[in-house]
C-alpha cells in the first residue's frame, strides 16, 4: 500500500536542519510504508551509518541489506520488507562506470591515479550526481542492474535544507563538472525523476524559529527550482499535559502557589515549599514555551502543505521509538 | 609533534569538572577559540555568545560567523557579506574598555582574495575566469572549511601586526561531519599537489606523457566521462595554478600549527543527544590525536533542572491520584510534565556521565535551554552568563 497522501510517489526524500531528526523521521517513514507486500529501500547518502546504529545492526555495506519488516497493516497482516543501502561515492562512480561505460582496467588505473578521490571529494558537484545517480538507479530499476530488487517506494535519507536544491542537482549558478560533459546527461535524467510527479521531497522541523524559517526557504526555493515539496513534519512535539484554559490561566496569574500546594497536599506530597516552588516555575516557562510553538504552529500551517505531528520521544529514540513513530506517520496518511 | 598527552583515568565519582568560560575568556595568553561540533547543535549562538562577554569583560574581539540566523547577522550588523570584520553595534563595553568586531565567511571571496594575493594579476584573471575554479571556489563542499581556516590565518595575522584584536573567536562550518574542517584543507592541498594533477600536467610538460603505461588509459576514461571540454578546463586551471600550489599547502601547514599553538582553544558543542555527544566525542579523540588543545565539551540546550525532591514515578502517582479525586486538571496535569521533565534530565544526565567516563580530562559546560530564540544582543548576553556557570535565582 503506498502512501495515502501521496499515492502516485515512489521516491520520498527525507530533508530538514540539522538536528531536527530527519533520519529517524526517514527510518519511521520507510517502516510505515512497508505494510504487506510492500518493498520499501531506505538510503542513507552522508556517510554517517546512522541507519545501521537507529536498527542496531553492523555497518552497512555498498549493497542493498535486509534490515527490517514494516509495521504490520491494522488488519494484522504481517509487514513487508525493509532494505537499507548506504550510498557512498567512490562505490557509485566505480559501479556506474562498470554499468556505463565498461571501463574495466582503466577503472582501477583511475583509482591508482587519485582520479577517483578526485571526482568523489573534489571535482565540484560530481560527488552529488554520483549519489543521487545511485538513488535514481534504485528507484528506476532498469535492465542493466539484473536480478536487483524492484522497490515499491524508496526513502531518502537526504543532506539537510541549506544543502538541498544543491544536492538535487538544480542549483544552476553553481554550475559545477556535472553541468558539462556526459555526466551531464545523467544528471538530466535523474533530475527529470526529482522534478516528477513521482517524487515528494518532505521537510522535518521542530517548533522552533531557525528551522521553521529555514524550513519555509527550503520550500521556497525547491519551489523555485519545480521540485515537488511533499509534506512538512513537525518533530519532538513537547507533551502537552496542560489543556489550553489551563495555559490561559497560567499566563493570567491565576495559578497560585497556595492553591498548588493544597493539590499537593491532598495526595500526600506535603511540605515541600521547593516541590510548589518547581512546580510553578515549570508552569510559567511551559506556558511561555508552548505560547511560542504555537506561533511557530501557524508559520507552518501557513506554508500550505499537508503537515505531520510526531512527539518527542521521552526514552529517547530506539527500535521501538521507530515503530511508534512509523504508526502515527501512517495514522496521519503520510505512509 | 609527540607531546604527552593526557592519560584516560578511571572515573571520578562526581563525573567531571565545570569548564571555567570566564577564566578561558580572560587570560590573555587565550587568542583563538574555535567552536565545533555537528550541524543544528547552536555552534554559532555560542561563538557570538562567548565573543560578546569576552568583549564586554575586556577582551577585543573579532567574531568569524560561517552561517548565522538572519534575525542574529542583523543584530550584530553583518548581514551584508563583504568578507571584512565590521564593528559590532549595542555592545557594552565602555566599563571595560574591549570592543567586538563580526564578519560572516563568503567562501568565493576569500577563494579569490588568495589568488589575486598570491598571482600576478593577468594570471589572477585567468585563474579567476576558468570555468573549473569558478566551480571549485562555488561549490565544493571542502572549499568552506578551507577558506574559513584561511580566513582565520589572515586575521590573525593582521593582528598580530597591528595589533587589532587580542582574540578570534571563530565559528565552523554546518559540515557532513564535524572532523571536515580539519581534514578539508589537507584534502585541497594534497590534491593540488597529487599525483592527479601531475597527469593533468602531463601533456603540457612533454617527456612526463611516458610517465606511465596507464596514462593514456586514464586520459580516455576521463575524456569518455567529463567530456573533452572539462579536461581541457581543468588542465588549463592546473596549468595556470600551478605556481601557487606550493604556497597553498604552505598555507594550510601554517593553519594547521596555529590551530595546534598554545593559544588556541578548542571548544566542541553538541546538544545532549546521543548523536551529537558521539561526534563530540570522536571530535575530542580526533583532536588530541592532531595536538590540538580541547579546552572542553559545551552542551547546549539541556534541560533545566528541577527543584523540588519526588521522583518522576511518584509526580506520576500523584497525578493519578489527583485525577481520581476529580481535583483540578492543572496540578494533575504539571506533575505528568514534571515527570516527563525528571526522565529527561536523567537521560540527558546518564548521556553526559558516558561523556565524562571516557574523556575524564575534558570540562564541561552545561547550558540550560531557553524559553525562546536568541536573535539579539540580549539574548547573546544571556546565553553567555549560562555558559559561564550564572544561573537566574
Amino acid at each position: 500500500m503506498p502512501s495515502r497522501d501521496f499515492p502516485q510517489v515512489r521516491l520520498h526524500i527525507v530533508t530538514g536542519k540539522g538536528g531536527t531528526g530527519k533520519s529517524t523521521v526517514a527510518a519511521g517513514l520507510a517502516l510505515g510504508l512497508a505494510s504487506t507486500g510492500t518493498h520499501v529501500l531506505l538510503c542513507e547518502v552522508e556517510g554517517r551509518q546512522g541507519i545501521a546504529r537507529m536498527f542496531d545492526v553492523e555497518p552497512l555495506p555498498y549493497a542493498e541489506r535486509r534490515i527490517a519488516t514494516g509495521l504490520p497493516g491494522a488488519d494484522g497482516g504481517r509487514g513487508g520488507i525493509v532494505h537499507a543501502l548506504h550510498v557512498d561515492p567512490e562505490s557509485a562512480l566505480l559501479e556506474y562506470l562498470s554499468m556505463y561505460y565498461k571501463l574495466g582496467r582503466a577503472g582501477k588505473a583511475l583509482d591508482r591515479f587519485g582520479v577517483v578521490e578526485f571526482a568523489t571529494t573534489i571535482a565540484p558537484g560530481v560527488r552529488d550526481v554520483l549519489l543521487t545517480g545511485k538513488v535514481y538507479e534504485a528507484t528506476k530499476r532498469n535492465a542493466r542492474n539484473k536480478h536487483a530488487i524492484t522497490y515499491d517506494a524508496v526513502v531518502l535519507d537526504a543532506p539537510p535544507t541549506g544543502r538541498i536544491a544543491q544536492f538535487l542537482g538544480v542549483n544552476q549558478e553553481l554550475a559545477g563538472l556535472a553541468r558539462m560533459g556526459p555526466i551531464k546527461n545523467q544528471a538530466d535524467s535523474v533530475t527529470s525523476l526529482f522534478r516528477s510527479g513521482r517524487t515528494a521531497v518532505h521537510l522535518v522541523t521542530v517548533l522552533e524559529e531557525m528551522p521553521v524559517q529555514e524550513t519555509a526557504d527550503g520550500i521556497a526555493q525547491l519551489r523555485a527550482h519545480d521540485l515537488p515539496v511533499g509534506g512538512v513534519i513537525v518533530n519532538q512535539v513537547r507533551p502537552r499535559d496542560l489543556g489550553e484554559k489551563d495555559l490561559v490561566a497560567v499566563r493570567a496569574g491565576k495559578l497560585t502557589k497556595r492553591k498548588l500546594a493544597a493539590d499537593l497536599n491532598r495526595v500526600g506530597l506535603t511540605g515541600s515549599a521547593e516541590l510548589v516552588l518547581g512546580l510553578f516555575t515549570e508552569a510559567c516557562d511551559h506556558a511561555e514555551r508552548r505560547a511560542l510553538e504555537d506561533a511557530q504552529r501557524g508559520l507552518v500551517a501557513g506554508l500550505d502543505v499537508p503537515t505531520y505531528e510526531l512527539p518527542r520521544l521521552v526514552g529517547g529514540v530506539d527500535l521501538g521509538g521507530l515503530y511508534e513513530l512509523a504508526g502515527l506517520l501512517r495514522e496521519q496518511g503520510l505512509a | 609533534m609527540t607531546r604527552p598527552r593526557s592519560r584516560v583515568g578511571p572515573q571520578s565519582l562526581d563525573g567531571g569538572h565545570p569548564l571555567d568560560v570566564d577564566r578561558l575568556l580572560d587570560d590573555p595568553a587565550t587568542g583563538i577559540i574555535v567552536c565545533c561540533g555537528s550541524g543544528g547543535v547552536g555552534k554559532t549562538t555560542t561563538s557570538a555568545a562567548l565573543a560578546l562577554r569576552a568583549a564586554e569583560r575586556g577582551r577585543t574581539v573579532v567574531v568569524l560567523t560561517i552561517d548565522p540566523a538572519r534575525r542574529l547577522a542583523q543584530s550584530m550588523g553583518i548581514e551584508v557579506l563583504d568578507n571584512t570584520p565590521r564593528p559590532v553595534a549595542g555592545v557594552s563595553t565602555t566599563a571595560s574598555g574591549g570592543s567586538l568586531d563580526a564578519m560572516m565567511l563568503d567562501m568565493k571571496r576569500t577563494f579569490d582574495e588568495v589568488v589575486e594575493s598570491q598571482a600576478s594579476p593577468e594570471k589572477a584573471q585567468q585563474i579567476l575566469r576558468n570555468p573549473f575554479y569558478i566551480a571549485l571556489s562555488s561549490s565544493f563542499a571542502g572549499t568552506q572549511e578551507y577558506m574559513a581556516m584561511e580566513k582565520l590565518g589572515q586575521i590573525h595575522a593582521d593582528a598580530r601586526r597591528d595589533g587589532t584584536y587580542d582574540l578570534i573567536v571563530v565559528d565552523t562550518p554546518p559540515s557532513r561531519s564535524a572532523l571536515d574542517f580539519l581534514d578539508a584543507p589537507e584534502r585541497l592541498s594534497s590534491f593540488l599537489d597529487g599525483r592527479f594533477i601531475r597527469l593533468l600536467l602531463a601533456p603540457a610538460k612533454g617527456p612526463a606523457r611516458l610517465m606511465s603505461a596507464g596514462l593514456g588509459m586514464v586520459t580516455n576514461a576521463l575524456t569518455k566521462v567529463l567530456g573533452a571540454q572539462v579536461l581541457r578546463d581543468m588542465q588549463t586551471f592546473v596549468a595556470a595554478f600551478d605556481t601557487l600550489f606550493g604556497g597553498f599547502r604552505q598555507r594550510a601547514q601554517k593553519t594547521f600549527e596555529l590551530l595546534q599553538a598554545d593559544g588556541t582553544a578548542f571548544l566542541v558543542v553538541a546538544a545532549p543527544e546521543p548523536d551529537a555527544l558521539r561526534e563530540a566525542a570522536y571530535f575530542v579523540e580526533r583532536l588530541g590525536e592532531d595536538d590540538m588543545p580541547v579546552a572542553g565539551l559545551v552542551v547546549n540546550r539541556a534541560s533545566p533542572e528541577q527543584h523540588g525532591d519526588i521522583t518522576a514515578e511518584e509526580a506520576m502517582a500523584a497525578a493519578q491520584r489527583l485525577r481520581k479525586d476529580g481535583a483540578d486538571s492543572l496540578t494533575a496535569g504539571l506533575l505528568r510534565l514534571h515527570a516527563d521533565h525528571m526522565r529527561m534530565v536523567e537521560r540527558e544526565t546518564l548521556l553526559r556521565h558516558r561523556f565524562e567516563a571516557a574523556h575524564p580530562q575534558v570540562p564541561i559546560a552545561v547550558v540550560p535551554a531557553l524559553a525562546g530564540d536568541v536573535h539579539d544582543l540580549a539574548g547573546l548576553r544571556q546565553v553567555g552568563a549560562l555558559l559561564a556557570g550564572e544561573r537566574p535565582t
